[in-house]
């Protein structure tokens, strides 16, 4: 059966919303880890039914949950309950909620501080997943961008984690500040022509690639200007909101900053501005049509201390020149009175013939295209306030 | 036995239901307590204390007998009736927020 899942993370719990390609009607299970936030689940592109979720609290810490089943059932990949947590040897056994910075000697002694918001040094505690970015090539792999910001790789299917330290060592990794909402690693994009190739961002650092498959990391924010900083062009202190790249074309980057839509040609090397005739050019979220790598979608948010659309009308705008020039997409969407949030892991696209495009308010809505942003509807309402949402084309 | 009653996040985290029953080897201590109770409930590893310092994560706190024992030594004998299984040791979440 052609079809589509939705996975959607909010504030109390995670939800698995499916259709088929139609996209008219939509079964709905959840909540599931009721009462957790949950900052993002993904499938893999490899194994549709491996789906990996992040489930926080600010009481009890992280936990990596998995399914094996497309989201009916799930499991921490660690120790299963009952069985010794630690090996004949005394040796502790995989646990999926452990994320510990790299200080060995070998590959770091890294980093013990960045940047706290007042510019003293503070020192890198773990708080959060907040992104889970499956291997293109082996469901076992995943990539975890964490708070503070920090990249992490499991290759036992979540069991045990390892931080590729090689991106906080780099250099500028003791001048990097936390954004608003913390000093979050958001953003990993996977190069789907080279497999040694990955990008990712952090708010308030900027944009990193690596060609080396994480073991070296150059920034790449050449060319953004952010007004906000001390020195506006610096290598680093960008609050970069989301990257977001067609597969076909991933040398092509669009950006979402903390004000301005960027895009880069040269794979980061470079960046231009493209936000054009959009109304505000502040938002989160930016992502791209499935098959038409030059057509891209953003929703403009008022400014940085009014999270909301402007005028009270919640309004997806799209481009279908690669930017600067940018249509409203309205139809079906609140024109009034509508004062919610995208957040910047919450817009998400399907690659069904005529492209599917979803995102989640922090009102509780996920809204849906079937017709590439033409026209839209809910196809749920009332969740709590939506973190972030992921689209599964099922064949 | 020793009883010990979790929140009710962590009591979904470990798909049980009332009270945990645990055996512990040893004197019973905070510490003793809560070896016990991730080795029979090893997805709570982390969640009532970090995973490196096993130290109490902050806005988790520890109950026996009317007593707040948060800021106690881990390694502090329990009282008794925590050891007899007369009272559970409690975990709570701390209530923050509105």
């Amino acid at each position: 059966m052609n079809g589509v899942r939705v996975l959607v993370g909010t504030r109390k719990g995670a939800f698995v919303l499916t259709s088929d390609a139609k996209r008219e009607r939509w079964d709905i299970s959840g909540p599931h880890f009721t009462g957790w936030e949950i900052y993002h689940l993904k499938g893999s592109p490899v194994d549709p039914n491996r789906l990996y979720a992040s489930q926080t609290s600010g009481w009890f810490g992280q936990i990596i949950q998995r399914s094996d089943d497309g989201g009916k059932t799930w499991h921490q990949p660690g120790t299963p309950p009952g069985e010794p947590t630690t090996t004949p040897e005394g040796m502790p056994k995989g646990e999926s909620n452990k994320f510990v910075y790299d200080t060995s000697p070998e590959t770091g002694k890294p980093l013990t501080t960045h940047q706290w918001y007042d510019g003293t040094p503070h020192p890198w505690e773990f708080k959060r997943v907040w992104h889970l970015e499956p291997s293109l090539s082996d469901p076992d792999t995943v990539y975890a961008g964490v708070e503070d910001a920090a990249l992490f790789r499991s290759t036992d299917g979540g069991k045990t984690w390892q931080e590729l330290s090689g991106l906080r060592g780099h250099g500028s990794g003791p001048h990097w500040q936390p954004g608003a909402g913390g000093m979050c690693l958001h953003t990993i994009l996977l190069d789907p022509n080279n497999p040694k190739r990955i990008f990712i961002a952090i708010s308030a650092a900027g944009a990193f690639r690596t060609d080396d498959g994480g073991k070296t990391w150059q920034p790449i924010n050449r060319g953004l200007h952010s007004l906000y900083i001390p020195n506006p062009t610096a290598e680093v202190g960008h609050c970069v909101h989301r990257i977001a790249m067609n597969r076909s074309r991933p040398g092509v980057l669009f950006m979402q900053k903390h004000w301005d839509v960027m895009r880069s040609d040269d794979a980061g090397e470079s960046w231009h501005e493209i936000s054009g005739n959009l109304p505000t050019d502040f938002g989160f979220v930016i992502d791209v049509h499935a098959h038409e790598p030059d057509t891209i979608y953003v929703v403009p948010i008022k400014s940085d201390s009014e999270h909301f659309p402007l005028d009270g009308k919640l309004r997806v705008y799209r481009s279908r020149t690669g930017g600067n020039e940018w249509e409203a997409l309205t139809k079906g969407l609140p024109q009034s009175d509508c004062y919610v949030n995208v957040l910047r892991d919450a817009m998400a696209v399907d690659s069904l013939d005529k492209c599917g495009v979803y995102f989640g308010t922090t009102g509780g809505q996920v809204y849906a295209s079937a017709d590439a942003g033409d026209s839209w509807a809910p196809i749920v309402r009332d969740l709590p306030a939506v973190v972030s949402v992921e689209v599964q084309t099922l064949s | 036995m020793i009883r010990v009653t979790l929140p009710p996040h962590l009591r979904k985290l470990a798909q049980v239901e009332g009270e945990v029953m645990l055996n512990v080897e040893g004197p019973v201590t905070q510490r003793s307590v809560l070896d016990a109770l991730e080795a029979t409930y090893p997805m709570l590893r982390g969640t009532i204390r970090d995973h490196l310092t096993q130290k109490r994560r902050a806005f988790v706190r520890f109950f026996a007998c009317s007593e707040d024992l948060s800021h106690e030594p881990p390694d502090a004998p329990l009282p008794d009736a925590i050891a007899t299984g007369k009272e559970p040791f409690m975990i709570v979440g701390a209530i923050a927020g509105g």
